[in-house]
Order: C-alpha cells, then sequence, then structure tokens
C-alpha cells in the first residue's frame, strides 16, 4: 500500500459515489431552513472556486433578502489553463452536485438553478443534461418544486468572474459589474443570487450527508475541510488529489516534486509564486500568513524545477491577462500591456533595471484600483516572481 | 422613507440619503472629484477608474461614481494613495493615447487633457503602446468623425447610443488590449445604422468622436468677393452659443449672435425661424388635408398618425426602423432645408443674385443636418440647396478665431427677407415646441379663435417627459371644417429615440391613439441636440428651454400664420400651403434603409 507512505493526508470525500443522492435531497429539505444553514456555517466551509467566501454565510444572506424570484447558480466556467478539477467532479459524480443546488434552492427560496458550463466543456452538457432529467423526475416525485438548466459559456476567461457571468447569462458582454451590489441581493438578472464553484456545491454535500464536523475536522483554524488539487508542471505524478488544507509547501514539494524543485506556482496565473527558501514557511489555506489568500479557480499547483525560467512564466503569465482582460477598466488593460512591454523591455536592456520598481508600483496600483478580481490579482503572480527572482528578469 | 447616512470627507462631515454615491456626497461639500466615464444622462459605468477615492479600513479604493455611501464611511478624495493612484491611471491613459493635441481636433475642449494638465503630468515613463501603423480615421460619414487612437474606453458613446437612442450603432469589439469601440462588422459610420445624432459626439471625453467640421470651407466661401454667402441659424443655437462663450447656461444671445455673424463676413443674417413659421402652415395643412380624408371623405388607409418630419436624426431612424410607416411622416422638408430651398430660388429672385454664386450656410444644434442636407433628393431649387452645416461649436470656434469679443457686442437684429419670425417658430428648439406651434395656428384656422389656453402656452405638452400626451377638443369649427365638430384633437410628443420607440411601437401594436406625433432625435429637442456646447446634461436642458420659452413669450407675434414675410411668401411666390410650387420646394420623400 503505497498511501502508507505519504506526507499528505488524502481525503477521499468529493469522488466518493454519489448513488445516495435522493436519499441525501429528500432528508435535507425535510430539515428546517435555519437547522442546514446552521450546519453550513459551522462546517466553515469557504468557497472552492474564488475569493474563499463563507459558503454559509453567503446562503443565508441570499435567504433573508425578500423576493420570490432567485437564482442558484453553478459556476463551471472553469477558465484557470491547467486545471480541470469541476469537470471531473461533473463527470464522475453529478448528482452531488446537482443536490446541493436543490438544496441551497431550498433554504434559499429559489426555483430555478442554472449550471453556467465551460464552453469547452461542451462534450459534457449532454451527459449533464440526462442526469438533470432524472433528477427533476425526482424533484417532481418528492414535490420539489426545482429546475435546472445547462447554459454554456462564451469561452472568455472572464466569464468566470460572478458578475461576468451573470452579464454573459443575460446575452450581453461579459463584463464584470461594480460591486456593491453584491450577488446575494442583486445578480442573475438583479435578482438575489447564490453563486458557487462546483467544487464547493460538492462539500456542501459532504456536509448534509456526513454533518458538518466531519468536515471541520479536517484542515486547521481558517482552513477547514479538504480541497481538490490540480497538480502539474515538473512533477512525476500530474493529476488531481484531494488533499487536506493546511498542508505546508514543503511537505506538498516533497511528495510531488521531482526532486529539483525550485519554485511551485499556487493559484495559476493569478496567484503566487513561492522560491524555494519560502516552502517551509509557506501553507497552503486562506487566512492569516498562509497564502493563497485569493485563488480564482483556486486549486492549481504548479511545480517548476532548476530548468524553467521565470522570465518566461511572467511573460507568459502576462500576456494571458493582457488578453483575457475585459479591458473595460483602465488599470487592467493598459496596466496589464504596460507590466508585459516593461519586463520585456528591460529584459532587451532598453530600460534599466530600476523600471521594475515603477512596475512594482504600479501592479499595487493594479491591485487598488482595478474593477475586478483579474486586475487585482494580477500583482501576486507579477510581485512574487519579480521580488523573488529578480536577476532572471534582468539578465 | 429612506435613511439618512452619516459620513465625513475629507474630515468634514457629510448628511446623505441611502444609495447617494460619494461622488454626489462630494457634491454637496464643493468636492470636485474627477470623472471620465461617468456622464449624468446615463448608467453609471465605473471602468475609467479616476474618480477613485480612500475610504479608510479598506485596502483597495472605491470608485465614487459607483460606490453608495453606508453609514459611518471615512472617505479620502485626495490622499496620498489616491493621488498616486489617480496619477497612475492618467498616465496609464495617456500611454494607449495617440497624445498630439497640437493637432487635435479637441485640444482645449478635451476631458482627458483636462485631467492631464491639473495633475501636470509633464514626463512619459511608461512605455509608449499607442502605434500609428494600427490605426485609421474613419471620416467617410458627412456628420461624424470616428478616431480610435483618441479613444479612453470609457463607453459613454455606447450607453448613450442605446440608452438615450436605442441604436445601438456602437458596441464593444473584442477584449483584452484589443478591446475596442466598434460598428456592425467595423464599417464606416456612413455604412451602419447610425442616425448622425452626435448624441455620442456629444458626450465622447476626447477626440474620438466629433463633428466633421466644414469651418474651412465657409471660411473660403466668405472670402470670395464673387460669392454671396447666406447664413440662417437654428432656434435652438441662440440658447446654447453662449456657452460656448463664457456665459452660463440659460442665456439668450440673438442679437449678439447676429451682430457677430456680420462681423465674421456672411452677406446676410437671417433666421431658420422664417421656415419654421413656414413648416407650421404646411405641415398644418397636411395635418388638415389628412383628416379630411379620414373623417369627411371615409378614405381608408389615410397614413394618421402623421409625425414629424423636421429632425433628420428621426428620419433616418424611421428610414432604417420603421419603413413601412414612412407615409406616415409628413412630406414636408425640415425648416433648414425649406430654407435652403427658398434661399436659391424666392430670395434669389428678389434679391436679383444668381443662385449659382450663393452659398447657404446653416449653423444648427445637430450634426444630423449636415447628412440631411447631403441627401441627393435636396437638390429642390435645382442646385444643392444648403452647402454647408455647421454646428453651434463650430460658429463658437469661427468668433473666436475672428477674434471677436463676443460679450461686448452689440445686438443686432437678422436681416429682412426670410429674417421674420414669430415666438411659434422658436420654440420648435425644444421637445414639443412644434406641436404647441402647429396648435396655436391649426386651432385657429378650423375655429376661427385662438386657442383656448392663457398666453397661447400649451402647458400639457411642455416639460421633459419622454413620452408626453394630450388632446384639444374642436368646439364650433368654421363651415369649411364642420365635419371636426366634437373631434378630440389627440397628439404626443417623444424625444430621445428611445422614446420615439416607444410611441412608434403603440402604433405599431394598435393602440397609439394620437393623430400626430411629434418625435425629436435629441433629448430635450433640438437644445439638447448633438452639436449643441458639451457639456449638454438634463439641467443644462432645463436651463436652454427656459430660455427658449422666454423667448416665445417676448416676441410681438407667436403665431406662425400671422407672420408677415410668410403671408407675403404666399401671396408673391408660393401660392397656398401644398400649392404646387410648395410641392417642389418644401416637400421630400423618404427612401427604406437597411437595419443592419
Ligand atoms: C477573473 C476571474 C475568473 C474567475 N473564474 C472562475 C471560475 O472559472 N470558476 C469559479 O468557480 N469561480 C471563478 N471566479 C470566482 C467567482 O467570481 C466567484 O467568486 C465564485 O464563483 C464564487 O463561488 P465560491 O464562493 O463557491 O468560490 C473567478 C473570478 C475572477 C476574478
Ligand atoms: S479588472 Fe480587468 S477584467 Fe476586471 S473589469 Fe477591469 S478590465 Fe475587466
Ligand atoms: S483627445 Fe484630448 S488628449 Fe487626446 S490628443 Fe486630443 S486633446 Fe489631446
Ligand atoms: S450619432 Fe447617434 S445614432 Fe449614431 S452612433 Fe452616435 S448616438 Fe448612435
Ligand atoms: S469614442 Fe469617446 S465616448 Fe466612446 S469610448 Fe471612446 S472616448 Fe469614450
Ligand atoms: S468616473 Fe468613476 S470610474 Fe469612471
Amino acid at each position: 500500500m503505497i498511501e502508507q507512505h505519504l506526507l499528505l493526508k488524502r481525503v477521499d470525500f468529493i469522488f466518493v459515489q454519489d448513488t445516495d443522492w435522493e436519499k441525501i435531497l429528500q432528508k435535507s429539505i425535510h430539515r428546517s431552513r435555519q437547522e442546514l444553514i446552521n450546519e453550513l456555517i459551522s462546517s466553515e466551509l469557504k468557497g472552492r472556486g474564488g475569493a474563499g467566501f463563507p459558503t454559509g454565510l453567503k446562503w443565508k444572506l441570499t435567504s433573508e433578502v425578500q423576493g420570490n424570484e432567485k437564482y442558484v447558480i453553478c459556476n463551471a466556467d472553469e477558465g484557470e489553463p491547467g486545471t480541470f478539477k469541476d469537470r471531473e467532479i461533473l463527470t464522475r459524480v453529478p448528482y452531488k452536485v446537482l443536490t446541493a443546488m436543490a438544496v441551497c434552492g431550498y433554504i434559499v427560496g429559489a426555483s430555478n438553478g442554472i449550471i453556467y458550463l465551460r464552453g469547452e466543456y461542451q462534450f459534457l452538457e449532454k451527459p449533464l443534461n440526462e442526469a438533470i432529467n432524472e433528477f427533476s423526475y425526482f424533484c417532481k416525485k418528492i414535490n420539489l418544486d426545482f429546475t435546472i438548466k445547462v447554459f454554456m459559456g462564451s469561452g472568455a476567461y472572464i466569464c468566470g468572474e460572478e458578475t461576468a457571468l451573470f452579464e454573459s447569462l443575460e446575452g450581453k458582454r461579459g463584463e464584470p459589474r461594480n460591486k456593491p451590489p453584491y450577488p446575494s441581493v442583486n445578480g442573475y438578472r438583479n435578482k438575489p443570487t447564490v453563486i458557487n464553484n462546483v467544487e464547493t456545491l460538492a462539500h456542501t454535500y459532504t456536509i448534509f450527508k456526513y454533518g458538518a464536523k466531519k468536515f471541520y475536522d479536517l484542515g486547521v483554524q481558517y482552513s477547514r475541510g479538504s480541497k481538490l488539487f490540480s497538480v502539474s508542471g515538473d512533477t512525476p505524478k500530474p493529476g488531481i488529489y484531494e488533499l487536506e488544507l493546511g498542508m505546508s509547501l514543503q511537505d506538498f514539494v516533497e511528495e510531488f516534486g521531482d526532486g529539483d524543485t525550485k519554485a511551485v506556482q499556487v493559484g495559476g496565473a493569478s496567484g503566487f509564486l513561492v522560491p524555494r527558501k519560502k516552502f517551509s514557511e509557506t501553507a497552503i489555506g486562506y487566512q492569516g500568513k498562509l497564502i493563497g489568500i485569493s485563488l480564482p479557480t483556486g486549486g492549481s499547483m504548479m511545480l517548476f524545477n532548476s530548468s524553467r525560467s521565470m522570465y518566461n512564466l511572467l511573460d507568459n503569465y502576462l500576456e494571458f491577462f493582457r488578453e483575457e482582460s475585459c479591458g473595460q477598466c483602465t488599470p487592467c488593460r493598459i496596466g496589464c500591456q504596460q507590466l508585459l512591454a516593461g519586463i520585456k523591455a528591460v529584459k532587451k536592456g532598453d530600460r534599466p533595471a530600476p523600471y521594475l520598481d515603477k512596475l512594482l508600483k504600479l501592479s499595487e496600483t493594479m491591485q487598488f484600483t482595478a474593477k475586478c478580481g483579474l486586475g487585482q490579482s494580477v500583482a501576486n503572480s507579477f510581485a512574487s516572481i519579480v521580488e523573488n527572482f529578480r536577476e532572471e528578469m534582468i539578465y | 422613507m429612506s435613511e439618512t447616512i452619516h459620513i465625513t470627507i475629507n474630515g468634514i462631515p457629510v448628511e446623505v440619503e441611502e444609495n447617494t454615491v460619494i461622488l454626489d456626497a462630494a457634491k454637496r461639500i464643493n468636492v470636485v472629484i474627477p470623472t471620465l466615464c461617468y456622464h449624468q444622462d446615463i448608467c453609471v459605468a465605473g471602468n475609467c477608474r479616476v474618480c477613485l477615492v480612500e475610504v479608510t479600513g479598506q485596502k483597495r479604493l472605491a470608485a465614487a461614481c459607483a460606490t453608495p455611501c453606508e453609514e459611518g464611511m471615512d472617505i479620502l478624495t485626495n490622499s496620498l494613495k489616491v493621488r498616486n493612484c489617480r496619477k497612475h491611471i492618467i498616465e496609464l491613459l495617456l500611454s494607449e493615447h495617440h497624445s498630439d493635441c497640437t493637432k487635435c481636433y479637441k485640444n482645449g475642449k478635451c476631458e482627458l487633457q483636462f485631467l492631464a494638465s491639473e495633475y501636470k503630468i509633464m514626463t512619459q515613463d511608461f512605455i509608449e503602446l499607442y502605434d500609428e501603423k494600427v490605426h485609421t480615421i474613419d471620416n467617410f460619414s458627412p456628420s461624424i468623425v470616428k478616431d480610435d487612437s483618441k479613444c479612453i474606453r470609457c463607453q459613454r458613446c455606447v450607453r448613450t447610443c442605446e440608452e438615450l437612442q436605442g441604436v445601438n450603432a456602437l458596441s464593444v469589439a473584442y477584449k483584452g488590449h484589443r478591446m475596442k469601440i466598434s460598428t456592425f462588422y467595423e464599417k464606416s459610420m456612413n455604412e451602419v445604422v447610425c442616425t448622425n445624432c452626435g448624441q455620442c459626439v456629444n458626450r465622447c471625453p476626447t477626440g474620438a468622436l466629433v463633428e466633421k467640421n466644414y469651418i474651412e470651407e465657409v471660411w473660403e466661401a466668405i472670402s470670395n468677393p464673387d460669392l454671396h454667402v447666406v447664413v440662417q441659424t437654428a432656434p435652438a443655437v441662440r440658447v446654447g452659443l453662449g456657452e460656448e462663450l463664457g456665459y452660463p447656461a440659460g442665456n439668450r444671445v440673438t442679437g449678439k449672435m447676429v451682430s457677430a455673424l456680420k462681423r465674421l463676413g456672411f452677406d446676410a443674417v437671417l433666421d431658420t425661424d422664417f421656415t419654421a413659421d413656414l413648416t407650421i402652415l404646411e405641415e398644418g395643412s397636411e395635418l388638415l388635408h389628412r383628416l379630411k380624408r379620414a373623417l369627411l371623405d371615409k378614405e381608408s388607409n389615410v397614413p394618421l398618425p402623421m409625425a414629424t418630419s423636421c429632425s433628420p436624426g428621426w428620419i433616418k431612424y424611421i428610414e432604417h426602423m420603421y419603413p413601412e410607416y414612412l407615409p406616415n411622416l409628413s412630406t414636408c422638408k425640415s425648416p433648414q432645408q425649406m430654407f435652403g430651398a427658398l434661399l436659391k430660388t424666392y430670395y434669389a429672385k428678389v434679391r436679383n443674385i444668381d443662385p449659382k454664386k450663393i452659398v447657404s450656410v446653416s449653423v444648427m444644434p445637430c450634426t444630423a443636418k449636415k447628412f440631411e442636407a447631403a441627401r441627393p433628393e435636396m437638390h429642390g431649387s435645382g442646385y444643392r440647396d444648403v452647402d454647408y452645416v455647421l454646428t453651434t461649436r463650430e460658429l463658437a470656434i469661427m468668433i473666436k478665431q475672428a477674434g471677436i469679443n463676443f460679450a461686448q457686442l452689440e445686438e443686432m437684429e437678422f436681416d429682412r427677407l426670410m429674417g421674420e419670425s414669430t415666438g411659434a417658430a422658436v420654440i420648435f428648439g425644444v421637445t414639443g415646441g412644434v406641436t404647441e406651434a402647429a396648435l396655436r395656428t391649426v386651432y385657429e384656422i378650423v375655429t376661427g379663435r385662438e386657442i383656448p389656453f392663457k398666453n397661447l402656452v400649451v402647458l400639457p405638452i411642455r416639460g421633459m417627459e419622454g413620452v408626453r400626451m394630450s388632446s384639444v377638443k374642436i368646439e364650433n369649427p368654421l363651415e369649411e371644417w364642420k365635419f371636426l365638430e366634437g373631434v378630440e384633437l389627440n397628439y404626443a410628443v417623444a424625444h430621445g429615440l428611445t422614446n420615439a420607440k416607444k410611441a412608434m411601437d403603440q402604433i405599431k401594436n394598435g393602440s397609439a391613439s394620437f393623430h400626430f406625433l411629434e418625435v425629436m432625435a435629441c433629448p430635450g429637442g433640438c437644445l439638447g441636440g448633438g452639436g449643441q456646447p458639451i457639456p449638454t446634461n438634463f439641467e443644462i436642458r432645463k436651463k436652454r428651454a427656459a430660455a427658449i420659452y422666454a423667448e416665445d413669450l417676448g416676441k410681438p407675434i407667436r403665431k406662425s400664420h400671422e407672420n408677415p414675410e410668410v403671408i407675403k411668401i404666399y401671396k408673391d411666390f408660393l401660392g397656398q400651403p401644398l400649392g404646387e410650387l410648395s410641392h417642389k420646394l418644401l416637400h421630400t420623400s423618404y427612401q427604406t434603409r437597411e437595419r443592419s
């Protein structure tokens, strides 16, 4: 048994079979709304798709808003390059997600659910709709008024941002909205809306099934439960792993590294690059000195060995942002262009090395001023790469 | 009941109602926060990010135009963090921008330039992103020039065209660094469904969307001693022009404007109001004619309601969007075009000038008039009826170029022969004005009595509501109009094309009860036209409207049919309204245009 030797605590909740969904659904909707919300709150589950907002609180807020038109949206846009955990969940345990959406609908008073499915996942549309048909059939049988529809995304990364996603659903251009108002009061069609990542929803299933404690007992303070990680890069065993939160990066690298790991990018392009010397002081979770505070489509772990150029990495990321920014706001649209042009100029010797400091200041301005999470988080990878690998940027 | 919220801005306590945004709260205590994408007339975008302010305790800055005040907020509008970020944003905008201010039409009138100047952006540390090679200027439209290299992507134009006009000629294309403001398939403005109304031009903060100007052409004509250059000025120009020349909004500068035009060297300074009066007689007769066919002769298929035709933006809109209702349009040309046609016929004859040598210039609050003047059918006189159309803004530029100290000018009167006008013509410049003027005349034609409103002010049709409806009952008509006895004459007024659409949809679904529909393409009517001074917004429109109504009240004659020059032109030249010559010179036809 290899498992025994592993350093990291493997968890197996998410992909465990979902054949008991009818029972879980029926059991849940016979509990009081308050009871369910309290269960979620005490599990301390936080959103797995973005800002790590407490899921119980999110549902509670929407349940408290007056109104009979509300929505539950499952964010399956999964745009982060190299990440495919949400796809796996929808392929292997779709009923967990459907059940979670229906329970959410019961709690907040919504009778419509929408799955916003990444455009590239077209092949999932049919099986998902088949599952939805069966699911709907059962809902009718137990007199639960909840319908779910699949909406195919437009293929733009920004449409994973919740308010851009609403715009896209409404048939408009995917541009993030001003916040406030927040989705809980003013979301899709300007109605109160709960929007959650696929994985977040799947975790609620676990919580409704086993109770909050079983989930809460995993992880560390502020970062409870388990999480799916997409491990890629210079690793002998790329893939999706469900791991307990709070692990140290040192342990992670020891298990997944190739013996020559120079740095790990935590959280994809909008995350942070952690250099080897900081592995032991870095833990993976949500709060405080732990990093990965805001990982849009969190869960990407990319390992780099000493053969990799960190300059190229940053160049790639900035190219990605320059293309994938929706382009509406000044700091993000032009900031991304400047950062990319700037590091190229320094590399070529057209600008002196201290120009990097001007760019660092610019990335900070972007963090303070951009309209949405995309522009705000460019500074994460930019600053962590430039500060830790400054030489590689210049020579 | 809305709650009161207590906040402080730069240490000063402020009380505001719930949902007040920080920008408005700051205005209360005379703190100005710079903006670019914000415009009072349209929805909030929050994309330029220059209005950012610091809310103590929050790491990220808040967009003042989009963020509602919350209880206890402590806001700083000029902290070091705010200043540094705002400077960065301006520098970024400039780095993407073709900043050749000295060669730019908006030089001295540009909101981006103001900001750069205010923040003393003296150096460009960032890398120049503007690439000359990839930009073309679209100047194929007779009305509007679009230069993307001057665009800051604030989307004011997009929101304007969508919300105020419902046309959607402009939209955002591509994403990321390629994001731009585009038209359908990136065609020229000349080839897409655009009404040339210029509302987008009026709201563009930079030189990216501007009017096509004919200033040099007009100077050239004026300087040519062989030519007789005549200018006509529209009613809304006189209540806007002052704003470009240092007056606060709402000042009438009619007399000084005439003076200035003479100093510019025009051979005659005449008044479009004259043909506005004429329009009332033609259009009023046309309405009565249609009513007669419908009510007395019991003809079916009489195109009613009859819609006004003096707003060229509206004409192009209906040609694209509701071509099946073109017969409902009055066949009357707009006052500008009637004027042009008479200038090169009647005026030429009376003044004994070779029409070939007449250059017909008009000053309009409108960019769509430029397109209208260029329509092939506008050659009723045998020549191009109107040669050059200038906007109010272009006239102000010429006045400045000529070194005229406008404020000190003596007031002068329009020249005679097509210079006389009435209060009814003046109110053509405000939404509802054409209807009011028409009622003053039509009612009197039919009953022999003045319209029964105090001071001839038809109050129910005034105001700024998007679509307004009212009616007047015809009692005791003259013998000839007996068939109108007891008829409620219903009329509707719409301004801004989004509102025109509402009225048209009523016609389309059969719920319209009105006989007469007035549409002005621009919000507020011509006084809010695309060629009017920038800024134009709700408050300014109200002030200009008040100025127009005041001018009407001050006029000795206030009914179009009493204009002595109008009476004379029918006697000496035209014969009668809807007569043969009228048809040739004063009426026109329309064409179906594609919807995309
Ligand atoms: C640029 C950007 C892209 C995003 N893409 C995704 C995505 O693909 N999937 C997702 O679940 N959340 C994405 N998010 C986060 C969502 O905005 C939102 O926070 C999330 O769906 C909330 O769900 P959760 O609370 O379950 O995490 C993205 C955020 C940003 C700023
Ligand atoms: S930060 Fe970027 S992606 Fe977000 S709204 Fe601004 S331009 Fe669009
Ligand atoms: S648009 Fe404004 S900033 Fe740009 S060149 Fe013209 S005047 Fe200068
Ligand atoms: S001129 Fe009028 S119709 Fe044309 S793009 Fe501008 S706002 Fe739209
Ligand atoms: S054309 Fe003008 S109004 Fe439109 S986005 Fe560009 S700068 Fe703004
Ligand atoms: S004016 Fe507020 S973001 Fe543009």
